[in-house]
């Protein structure tokens, strides 16, 4: 499955005994950013969500999660990891194993290697989570950094500071089944430290494609994603039955994949927005700098949705759908004028 | 959003767990907040953690009707509904549906067993009946 040279080139790498932990938002742009990080090729987390093109909105209602139709504020798991991959010219390995033991064999004999390793895992099994957050979500990202006795020690980006969790839970967590099951996956920068400072700068060139990649999707000519996926959304909303507890579902799950799913805010915008001065300042693309400032408060009107919708949720205020659906479709009109903006710059 | 508004109202469903949430700061620069937390964030983890509690009380009077089985009650606890329980336990759903019944459920094979109580990170005791507490 691996190369066998690979641990060949990296006979100077010393064992992890600390690893520099940050606090993020989101997880897949959290670990990576965290992971290239500690090899050598220092990354914010926004720069890392941003080259990986990671903000996005899609609406399938055809797939159904513990019942409720898929939307996201995001691109697909793994899209960041590969985003950051291409745009830096770093290469990862990235393994996947049919049985448990080989997964945690391989994780150990990595880490004994002085390997600091990314792994994909179920919340549901994490035991360190709080007991309301854990759900069956398959994709959740988390930075492995060492072992101690039959504990391992974690650098999870949502979280404050790093964690340990029992040997057997992270097993599970990492193969656990059903959608986007991980089957163990582990990933980590494949050059050695020195090869990574080679590549340290990011070019206005790799900024833009992956400015255009967001663009492209947020404006794409179907129904299902972007802003047309919004307003589908919003269509949908418009027709629900305030009486139907199912409508109150409905909003509900589509608020907390905005806020609560470790989005940093705003559904991931205000996290571009940062991307985007970041990109300005060190991508020296001054114009970013005002499609920072605009997408920020875009951002505030994602929050102004979600408290909308909370507050209908608790029963505070009276339901109301097609309001509900206004507010979305307000918020699909900005980000289609923000984004042919965006692109028009770029061009 | 601006440092100053990040909110901190504390949010029960993180148990203490501060997030991280990125707003504009001192010259406009935009870098992450620890927030305790959002109250329409708790509002919406609530509902979503409240609608399997539901569903596994509604079991549990099921179970106790004799109209069920303890199987069902658990898929529930643990936070599945039948397609990630099939998934998880790689059981097809009618198989899964039919030994809700109590009566076939109660013949169900060790091994059978096993499978359904690893699949739910229970063990097979636990499985074999209702929890005297409702679980939170």
């Amino acid at each position: 499955m691996y190369p066998a040279d690979i641990n060949q080139t990296e006979k100077n790498l010393t064992p992890a005994t600390s690893f520099a932990h940050r606090h993020a938002a989101h997880c897949e742009s959290g670990s990576v950013a965290n992971l290239l990080s500690h090899y050598g090729r220092p990354l914010s987390e926004p720069m890392a969500f941003g080259l990986g093109s990671g903000l996005s909105f899609a609406y399938l209602n055809f797939i159904r999660i513990q019942e409720m139709p898929l939307i996201a504020y995001r691109a697909p798991p793994r899209g960041i990891i590969k985003g950051v991959s291409a745009s830096l010219g770093i290469p990862f390995q990235v393994e996947r194993f049919r049985s448990p033991s080989a997964g945690t064999a391989r994780l150990d004999a990595l880490l004994d290697q002085g390997r600091v390793v990314g792994l994909q895992t179920s919340v549901f099994w994490l035991p360190y989570f709080p007991e309301d957050m854990r759900f069956h979500f398959n994709a959740h990202n988390l930075v492995v950094y060492g072992r101690e006795g039959d504990d391992y020690l974690i650098s999870d980006p949502v979280f404050e500071h790093p964690v340990r969790c029992p040997r057997a839970d992270l097993e599970r967590a990492r193969f656990a089944k059903g959608m986007l099951e991980p089957k163990g996956l582990l990933y980590y920068p494949r050059a050695a430290t020195q090869a990574l400072q080679l590549n340290q700068v990011v070019t206005p060139d790799n900024i833009t494609r992956s400015i255009r990649r967001v663009a492209r999707t947020m404006l794409a000519p179907v129904p299902i994603v972007g802003t047309r996926g919004m307003r589908w959304l919003a269509r949908r909303i418009a027709r629900l039955d305030p009486k139907d507890a199912a409508t109150s579902r409905l909003i509900g799950h589509i608020v907390r994949m905005q806020e609560e799913i470790g989005t940093g805010g705003g559904g991931f915008r205000f996290l571009y927005a940062a991307f985007l001065q970041e990109a300005a300042e060190s991508g020296s693309m001054p114009v970013l700098a005002e499609f920072s400032a605009r997408l920020l408060d875009i951002g505030d009107e994602w929050r102004a949705f979600a408290l909308a919708s909370a507050r209908m949720v608790k029963g505070r205020d009276a339901f109301d759908p097609p309001a509900i659906a206004a507010l979305l479709s307000a918020q699909a009109d900005r980000e289609a004028v923000f984004f042919r903006d965006l692109r028009r710059a770029l061009a | 959003m601006d440092i100053h508004d990040v909110p901190q109202e504390g949010n029960a469903t993180l148990a203490g767990l501060r997030k991280a949430v990125y707003a504009r700061g001192a010259d406009n620069r935009i870098v992450t907040v620890a927030s305790a937390g959002w109250e329409v964030e708790e509002i919406v983890t609530q509902q979503a953690a409240d609608i399997f509690s539901d569903y596994a009380a509604a079991a549990r009077k099921r179970v106790e009707a004799g109209e069920s089985s303890p199987l069902e009650y658990w898929m529930y606890a643990r936070r599945m509904d039948l397609a990630t329980f099939a998934q998880s336990s790689g059981i097809w759903r009618w198989r899964i549906r039919r030994h809700f019944q109590p009566a076939r459920f109660v013949r169900l094979n060790p091994t059978l067993l096993d499978r359904y109580a690893y699949a739910l990170g229970i063990s097979r005791q636990t499985l074999c009946q209702l929890p005297r507490d409702e679980l939170k």
